[in-house]
Parts: structure tokens; C-alpha cells; sequence
């Protein structure tokens, strides 16, 4: 038969778009699949191409109280809710007085404020870990946070002064003008112009800090254990179940994120960073 | 709290080398409205926000009712100013944006609630209270930028460009509105404005500046009939200047006059009677184009060898009306009445305004 038909092709040309479009979803998604699939295998060894025996055998060890679970999420959370506290009480005074600099000196400090994340991490890492070994604060849960507002603090600060900068001042001058003190101007008038832009510095830095390895590997370990280090231990222990476990709980607060970005995080707020 | 007397005392205000106000010193009675009037870059925003307190002054005094102002944070300073923005806070309502100054005043919800209904109906704007600010068009956010303005009951109001932002059609409406509201509230007001038209319309007085100066304190009707000095001259409208010559209808020692295109008329044919009482000028039609009611003629002077002085910096190329259509490359003379002439002298000060 001389396949000249035009349904025939019609439906070789469907089906080279679709082998396309699940190459593409298997590059995309692949990893992902497999770790959803390693979270709910009780048992998958080599020769076999799918999990043998499937359960929540896993779900329930991960979640007994002594495997350390619950402690590392209770530490990862309490610890990326101080972080956030910590680099929103300093980045709301710092953005203020930026956005309200000129132009020339904004920019150059907020370059200067970029620094240490063009370092590669690791040395600094290590030498934050030896200054707190002097200090006592390594294994402390103080000092993690403390390692974690370091890279909270550049988005902190970066988005809290575009947010104050899109801020017009003749708003505050109305204020001003019209009988409230500088305090009571930002609290009733600046604050809540700049809210939603805080809203999305603050997930910002929660994720970051949920998701934090390496300065917590170097100044927490092995007294404090978050999530990702309890991911850690357990790949490196090779028990997949348990890493694609933490990593399935570990994926709840990215998406509640994507969720609140969508609310709150503006374009135009965005837009007014180098402004 | 009622209406107060404004008095500048030499107030200046330096900036790095620039002098932005130098040496202003201003008497504004007690419910008068006045205007500050200028080209952009003179200094009179600078003016007005020193008086709210938000250009601290390099020297000088500014007192409200003969209370000294100068050192007093904006916040104690009632004078209440409407931004050019209008500057209304969109996270709240308008009767949010209304009430919050007595908020801050410590007045009871009751005591807002019912002064906010108040100064609506006054504005007009009955049951936009719960609105949000957004959803108003400019000219209601304008009222509502100055609802919130009157409702303390200011000693003084501050317009910075109140109608600026707003379409042609709107800004003449409200010009009426907002002058019949000042005078109904009769709080003394001081405007800024770039727009002649609006100042001559709506002050009682009129601030002239120039370059951080004041150049002439007028009424509107003093300032267009003699304004101080050709530049003046030319920012209120005096489009044509010429050098004057021997036998002109004009007071003596004057070097320039000067007159409004709608005072000059074209004419081609024989000279009108009574010649001996206007100024004349020959030349040759450029242009004409319609103006509505009469045609815009300019005319050129300059190829009339011998007969003008080529200093260059007037007379070269004037304009008047005509109630015909004029061909461009036509001969016609421009005739001026004398009353409308303006005479300045060599200095470019005025000699002589126009006299009605």
C-alpha cells in the first residue's frame, strides 16, 4: 500500500508532536516523577524496572518521632521565620534610607550589597563557621539564623527599597502637611504603599532559608539538622525514600510561594529596583 | 482656627552655588487669593513649599497671623497644601483620605464621619465616600485633594498647580469653581501657576517671579495693562515689539512699544480716519491663517530699507488681526491704537501700559 493517504500522514505528523512534546516533558519532569515515585517505594532494586513493592511504609518512618523529622522541620521553619524577622528589622530602615538617596549612590551602594554572592560560597562559608567557633555560636540555632540572613539580607534589602522608592513622596508630604510626625507618616502612609513589595522580600527570604545546605552543613552540623540536611544524610546513607520524602515536604512552602507571589508581587514594584 | 495674614520676610533659599530664592519679601492679606506666577525653573514651587516647610529657608521669616513659622516642622504648621499630583493615598477611601487629618486631630469617628459628609456636599461629591480613590477621574480626585486640604480648617491654603493635570475643557470649569469656593470659605490662598489665563482669572493679586525675584506684585487687571518690563510684557501676552520712531502716538523717551495681536489690525487699502491717534507700521504678509471671527496676519518689516533700526532683537516680524483674508506677498500696513500701546524705554522698563 503506497501511504500517500492524507489521514496517514496527518496522523505521523500528530504523533512525531506528540513523541516531541513527552521528550520535552520527560527532560522537564523526569527527575521530578522519580522522586515522586522513590517516595512511595517500599522496595525497588536494580534489575527491576519499577518499584517491586509500593506503600507508605517510608512516610510513616520519616514521620516516627525519633527519626528526626519532625525536629528538623520544626527547626527549618522556626529558623527561616527568625530569618525573615531578622532581615526584614534590618532591610526596612536600610531600604528606606536608600530609596530615598540619589540615584548615583543608591546604585553603588546596592552593587557593593551584591559582593558576597559573586563569592563562591563555600570559602565563606568556612571562615563565617571558624569566627563563630570563636564565638561560641556554632551548633547554635542563633547562629544559623545568622549565617541564613546573609543571603536574605541582599534580597531583603534589594526589594525593600525598590518597594519604598515606588513610594511617591508627595504622599508622605501630604501626611506631613496635613499633622502626622515622620513616624506616624511611615506607619500609616509609606508602610502600607510598600507592603505588598516586603510581602514578596519576606517569602523570598523564608524560601531561601528553607532551602539553605551549605552555611548550615558548616555552622549547624551536626547539632542542628534542617530538612535539607536530613536530606542530605539520608542520600548520602542511600536511602532515597527518605531524601524523596523530605524533598516532597520541602517542595509545600515553593509552592505556597508561587501561590502568594502571584498576589502580592507586583510588576511595577519590580520594575523600580534600579530606579 | 479662621483665616490668617501670610507675611515673608527676606526669605531666601540657597542650594549648593544656586540662589533658588533670593530675598522674597511678601505682605498676602488675610482671605485674599493670591497667585505666584512665572516661567518654570523662577522659584515660585520652591516658594510655596517653604511655606508648608519642605525647602528649609537659607534666611529670612515667614509668619502666619504674626506667629514666626519658619522653624516649625510641616506637621505644626497648619497650612494645608493641594499637590500637583493631588497625592491621595490609594489604600485608603476618599472618606479614608478625608477624615485621616482629624484622625490625627483626635476627633471622634461620629465628628469625622459628619464632617466628611459636610465637606462632600460642598465639593459636590455627595455619597463618594466609600469609594476608592482610584476609581475617581481627575477632576474628582482633584476636590477630593482639596476637600482633604479645607476639612482641618486650615489658617492658610496652598495650591501647587492644583489644575494642571487636568483636560482644557475641566481646568476652565474648575478655575470658576475653585475661586467661588475660596471666596465662600474665604481662607487665604496662595496658588501656583505657570498659566496666565488661570492667574488673571482667579487671584485677587498676582506674584510675578523671575530667577528666584519677585518682579511685580499687581492685580490681575494692573498687571496686563502695565506690566513691569518687556519680559513680563511678553509672558502676559505682548507678542509684538517694535522700535519706535518720531511722530509715534507714544509718550516721550520711550525706545520700544509694545501691543497684543488683538489689539493690530491689517489693513491694505487707504488709511481709516483718525491716523494721527495709532502707531502704523508697513510690511509684507507672510502668512494668514483663520483664528475663528478674523484671520491671524503676520506681517515682515525688515525689507523696508532705511526705515527700521536693524538692531535685530525687534520689529522684525509682528502680528495683528484682520477681518478679511490676506494674501501672503501682499503690501498692507498694521495699525495699533494709541491707548493699547505699551511704551518701555531702553532699559526694556515700562514707561507708559495701556491706557482704557
Amino acid at each position: 500500500m503506497r501511504s500517500r493517504h492524507p489521514a496517514f500522514s496527518r496522523l505521523a505528523e500528530t504523533l512525531g508532536l506528540a513523541l516531541v512534546m513527552g521528550l520535552a516533558a520527560f527532560v522537564v519532569f523526569g527527575p521530578l516523577a522519580n522522586l515522586a515515585i522513590w517516595a512511595f517505594a517500599e522496595q525497588w532494586f536494580y534489575p527491576n524496572q519499577w518499584p517491586t513493592r509500593w506503600g507508605f511504609e517510608f512516610w510513616a518512618r520519616v514521620f516516627r518521632p525519633r527519626a528526626g523529622a519532625w525536629e528538623s522541620l520544626w527547626n527549618s521553619v522556626s529558623i527561616a521565620i527568625a530569618t525573615v524577622g531578622l532581615s526584614m528589622v534590618l532591610s526596612i530602615p536600610a531600604g528606606y534610607a536608600l530609596a530615598r538617596l540619589t540615584l548615583p549612590a543608591r546604585s553603588l551602594i546596592m552593587l557593593v550589597f551584591l559582593l558576597p554572592q559573586a563569592f563562591p560560597s563555600l570559602p565563606i562559608f568556612v571562615n563565617i563557621a571558624a569566627i563563630f567557633y570563636g564565638l561560641g555560636l556554632n551548633g547554635s540555632l542563633f547562629g544559623v539564623v545568622l549565617v541564613h540572613s546573609l543571603p536574605g539580607l541582599v534580597y531583603a534589602v534589594w526589594i525593600a527599597t525598590a518597594s519604598f522608592a515606588a513610594v511617591d513622596r508627595s504622599m508622605e508630604e501630604a501626611a506631613r502637611n496635613l499633622g502626622a510626625g515622620p513616624l506616624r507618616t511611615f506607619r500609616d502612609i509609606t508602610l502600607p504603599q510598600a507592603f505588598p513589595g516586603l510581602m514578596a522580600a519576606s517569602i523570598f527570604v523564608f524560601l531561601d532559608s528553607i532551602d539553605e545546605f551549605t552555611g548550615t552543613y558548616f555552622v549547624g552540623a551536626p547539632d542542628i539538622t534542617t530538612l535539607p540536611i536530613l536530606m542530605f544524610n539520608a542520600s548520602m546513607g542511600g536511602n532515597y525514600q527518605i531524601a524523596s520524602i523530605t524533598a516532597l515536604i520541602l517542595l509545600i512552602p515553593s509552592v505556597g510561594f508561587m501561590l502568594v507571589i502571584e498576589r502580592f508581587l507586583k510588576a511595577d514594584v519590580l520594575s523600580r529596583i534600579g530606579r | 482656627m479662621g483665616t490668617e495674614a501670610l507675611s515673608l520676610e527676606e526669605v531666601s533659599i540657597r542650594l549648593g552655588q544656586s540662589l533658588i530664592l533670593d530675598g522674597i519679601s511678601l505682605q498676602v492679606p488675610a482671605g485674599s487669593f493670591t497667585c505666584l506666577l512665572g516661567p518654570s525653573g523662577c522659584g515660585k514651587t520652591t516658594l510655596l513649599r517653604a511655606i508648608a516647610g519642605f525647602a528649609p529657608l537659607s534666611a529670612g521669616d515667614i509668619t502666619v497671623g504674626g506667629r514666626s513659622i519658619s522653624n516649625l516642622a510641616p506637621e505644626a504648621r497648619q497650612t494645608a497644601m493641594v499637590f500637583q499630583s493631588y497625592a491621595l493615598w490609594p489604600h485608603m477611601t476618599v472618606a479614608g483620605n478625608l477624615t485621616y487629618p482629624l484622625k490625627l486631630r483626635g476627633l471622634s469617628k461620629v465628628e469625622r464621619d459628619r464632617r466628611a459628609e459636610a465637606i462632600l456636599s460642598l465639593l459636590g461629591l455627595e455619597g463618594y465616600g466609600p469609594r476608592a480613590v482610584i476609581s475617581l477621574s481627575g477632576g474628582q480626585r482633584q476636590r477630593v485633594a482639596l476637600g482633604r486640604a479645607l476639612i482641618i480648617d486650615p489658617p492658610l491654603l496652598l495650591l501647587d498647580e492644583p489644575l494642571s493635570n487636568l483636560d482644557a475643557s475641566i481646568r476652565r470649569s474648575l478655575r470658576g469653581e475653585l475661586r467661588r469656593l475660596q471666596q465662600k470659605v474665604g481662607i487665604t490662598t496662595i496658588m501656583v501657576t505657570h498659566d496666565q489665563d488661570e492667574a488673571l482669572a482667579m487671584a485677587d493679586r498676582i506674584v510675578l517671579m523671575r530667577q528666584g525675584r519677585i518682579v511685580q506684585v499687581a492685580s490681575p487687571e494692573a498687571l496686563y495693562s502695565a506690566p513691569a518690563d518687556l519680559e513680563v510684557a511678553h509672558f502676559l501676552g505682548v507678542d509684538n515689539v517694535v522700535d519706535l520712531r518720531p511722530g509715534d502716538p507714544v509718550a516721550a523717551g520711550g525706545a520700544l512699544a509694545g501691543f497684543r495681536t488683538a489689539d493690530a489690525r491689517v489693513f491694505t487699502g487707504e488709511a481709516p480716519a483718525g491716523l494721527d491717534a495709532v502707531l502704523v507700521r508697513a510690511g509684507t504678509v507672510t502668512a494668514c491663517a483663520y483664528a475663528g471671527g478674523s484671520y491671524h496676519v503676520s506681517i515682515d518689516l525688515s525689507d523696508q530699507a532705511g526705515n527700521e533700526s536693524l538692531s535685530g532683537a525687534s520689529g522684525a516680524a509682528l502680528s495683528a488681526l484682520s477681518s478679511v483674508p490676506v494674501a501672503p506677498g501682499t503690501r498692507a500696513r498694521l495699525s495699533v491704537p494709541a491707548p493699547m500701546l505699551m511704551s518701555f524705554g531702553a532699559d526694556s522698563r515700562l514707561l507708559q501700559g495701556i491706557r482704557q
